[in-house]
């Protein structure tokens, strides 16, 4: 089975896509079923090592909770902009735990999708991460949110052992 | 293929017009906001909640208009979302070089791109 699907979850992206595309029929879904395969089989070699989602259930929580932080940070950057008003910004160093190529590349996406925090730097081997916020005023506060909020619910999904 | 109806019609425009709106404050930062790293933020308001915007009241008209799910537009979002990451990412470590050859202030307690020296 894993030789035949090396990537699972990039396959059913792909079917899910091709039909989202074209319109639904029995002969677009065996189509793009065929095109998944290939792509995946074509990855394998490239990417030896496959993402699985271990755990199912963080991911709602996460969403909901990536929602409302986008909404509210969108609203205050606009907000700062608006006023003129020059921000303090400043860097962060966050220490992050994980090492897994998955964690990091989505806590990557969701810093930098939320305005008023962006990604500099990841340094593999003190594990620390490099963040530029926009309206800087307690350093703590931004590493403790980083990691309970994000990092601990994305280690859930993507590692056995938390 | 029949006109939308009015509660439609305020809701797609209403959505159209923040997303447009969103965009235009993104664009202003970018002209206005001082610093380099502070610019970094501003494109950020265009491409989440600009783009999302847009996206949900083109997803909202369009699936009234055809009478079935128009899901296409979703697909630029995701597509947008999993991209802008990269370029920022470059922008960022790009500025953090420049930084670093011209010797200004520090920009970061410790270079996160320079090696540390081990513990032991």
């Amino acid at each position: 089975m894993r030789r035949l699907v090396p990537h699972p979850l990039l396959a059913v992206a792909l079917v899910l896509m091709w039909l989202i595309l074209t319109r639904f029929s029995l002969g677009q879904l065996v189509l793009g079923t065929g095109v998944a395969l290939v792509a995946s089989w074509a990855l394998g070699p490239l990417e030896p090592k496959t993402i699985r989602i271990r755990r199912w259930r963080p991911i709602p929580g996460l969403l909901a909770v990536l929602a409302g932080d986008v909404l509210w940070s969108n609203l205050r950057v606009a907000r700062m902009i608006l006023s003129g008003r020059i921000p303090s910004s400043g860097v962060v160093e966050v220490d992050l735990d994980s090492r897994d190529r998955a964690v990091l590349a989505l806590l990557a996406i969701i810093i930098s999708a939320t305005p008023g925090t962006s990604w500099l730097g990841w340094n593999p081997r003190s594990g620390k991460m490099l963040l530029h916020v926009f309206d800087l005023r307690e350093e703590d506060e931004w590493k403790t949110l980083i990691q309970t909020r994000y990092e601990c619910r994305l280690r859930e999904i993507f590692e056995w052992e938390t | 293929m029949t006109g939308l109806p009015l509660w439609a019609a305020i809701l797609v425009s209403a959505l159209v017009l923040a997303g447009a709106a969103m965009s235009l404050i993104g664009a202003i930062g970018l002209l206005r906001l001082p610093k380099f790293y502070q610019r970094l933020h501003a494109p950020g308001l265009t491409t989440s909640s600009g783009s999302i915007c847009i996206i949900l009241g083109s997803m909202i008209g369009f699936s009234l208009l055809n009478e079935r799910l128009v899901l296409h537009e979703a697909l630029i979002g995701l597509f947008i979302m999993c991209t802008t990451p990269v370029t920022l990412m470059l922008l960022g470590r790009a500025a953090l070089y420049r930084d670093r050859a011209e010797n200004r202030p520090v920009v970061a307690p410790t270079d996160p791109l320079a090696v540390p020296p081990r513990q032991d």
